[in-house]
């Protein structure tokens, strides 16, 4: 099985949230990286938000990973953000000479999903699944219910 | 504390290996920000071993500075064909497989003391330490 399946990826409206909770060997970063994409095409989902906050270090091998995800969802029309990274793995990552190009990174959850809605407008219009995050998003003349 | 040897064959190794090389870095007193940089530093030179050389092995090791400072060895050693140009290597954004090139030059700012031997016939040997 690919290690990568025991990291969950999560659709809420738009954005698919993947919550990083273990160290990961290689094969289970280029894993997670297809599944993602995958996700993308099949749910047609505009944000990806994953989350590292658990992440005790990012080396030169996960940060392209994470640059180069944030590159192909790009040209799947969706946008990447990181959160969480703690301190000593940003100060390493630096020192280390990586840059996370084209990645946008935020302190936490919350940060994230404001910046991907400002990207993409509604944030999880299409949906009725992913009430819980709406409460910013109305549409005049349509009244939702919340079963 | 006693030395470790861990043996570098798979990409799985090199996650022992960060993860053991943490361990002994949260046991000798290292700060959070220093556990990291040595975790960091393990990761890169084990990938390289388990990339190029195909195998080797990384001793971790308590070390003691003149002044008395205490610290942690890292000798990552394997049998592979060696590096052809050290210098270039070195180099940030020099890389022959499908890193970054950062895994030596990173190396190097992530420790205090860096030294790496490197021939066609004994391979390549990396030694790093970090002092508390």
């Amino acid at each position: 099985m690919n290690g990568s399946q025991r990291i969950p990826i999560l659709k809420v409206g738009r954005v698919l949230v993947v919550p990083v909770q273990v160290d990961m060997d290689d094969q289970t970063v280029i894993g997670l990286q297809e599944r993602i994409l995958s996700e993308l095409e099949r749910t047609g989902a505009r944000g990806v938000l994953i989350d590292i906050s658990l992440l005790e270090m990012v080396d030169s091998f996960i940060g392209r990973m994470l640059s180069d995800i944030a590159a192909m969802a790009r040209i799947m029309d969706a946008r990447t953000v990181v959160v969480g990274i703690q301190p000593a793995v940003a100060i390493t990552l630096v020192e280390l000479g990586l840059e996370l190009r084209g990645v946008d990174t935020v302190l936490n959850v919350d940060e994230g999903i404001k910046l991907l809605r400002a990207e993409f407008g509604a944030y999880g219009a299409d949906d009725d699944e992913d009430d819980e995050f709406q409460g910013e998003w109305h549409s005049f003349g349509e009244s939702r219910h919340h079963a | 504390m006693e030395s470790r040897a861990i043996t570098l064959e798979s990409e799985h190794d090199i996650v022992v290996a960060r993860g053991e090389v943490r361990a002994m870095a949260v046991a000798l007193g290292f700060r959070l920000i220093d556990q990291t940089r040595l975790a960091t530093v393990a990761s890169e030179l084990a990938r390289n071993i388990v990339k190029y050389a195909g195998r080797g092995q990384v001793i971790a090791q308590p070390a003691r500075h003149a002044d008395g400072r205490e610290g942690l060895r890292l000798i990552f050693e394997d049998s592979g064909g060696g590096i052809p140009n050290i210098e270039a290597a070195m180099r940030d954004g020099f890389s022959t497989g499908r890193g970054l090139g950062q895994g030596l030059p990173g190396s190097r700012r992530l420790a205090h003391e860096f030294e790496i031997e490197s021939s066609a016939e004994r391979g390549t040997r990396v030694t790093v330490v970090r002092w508390i």
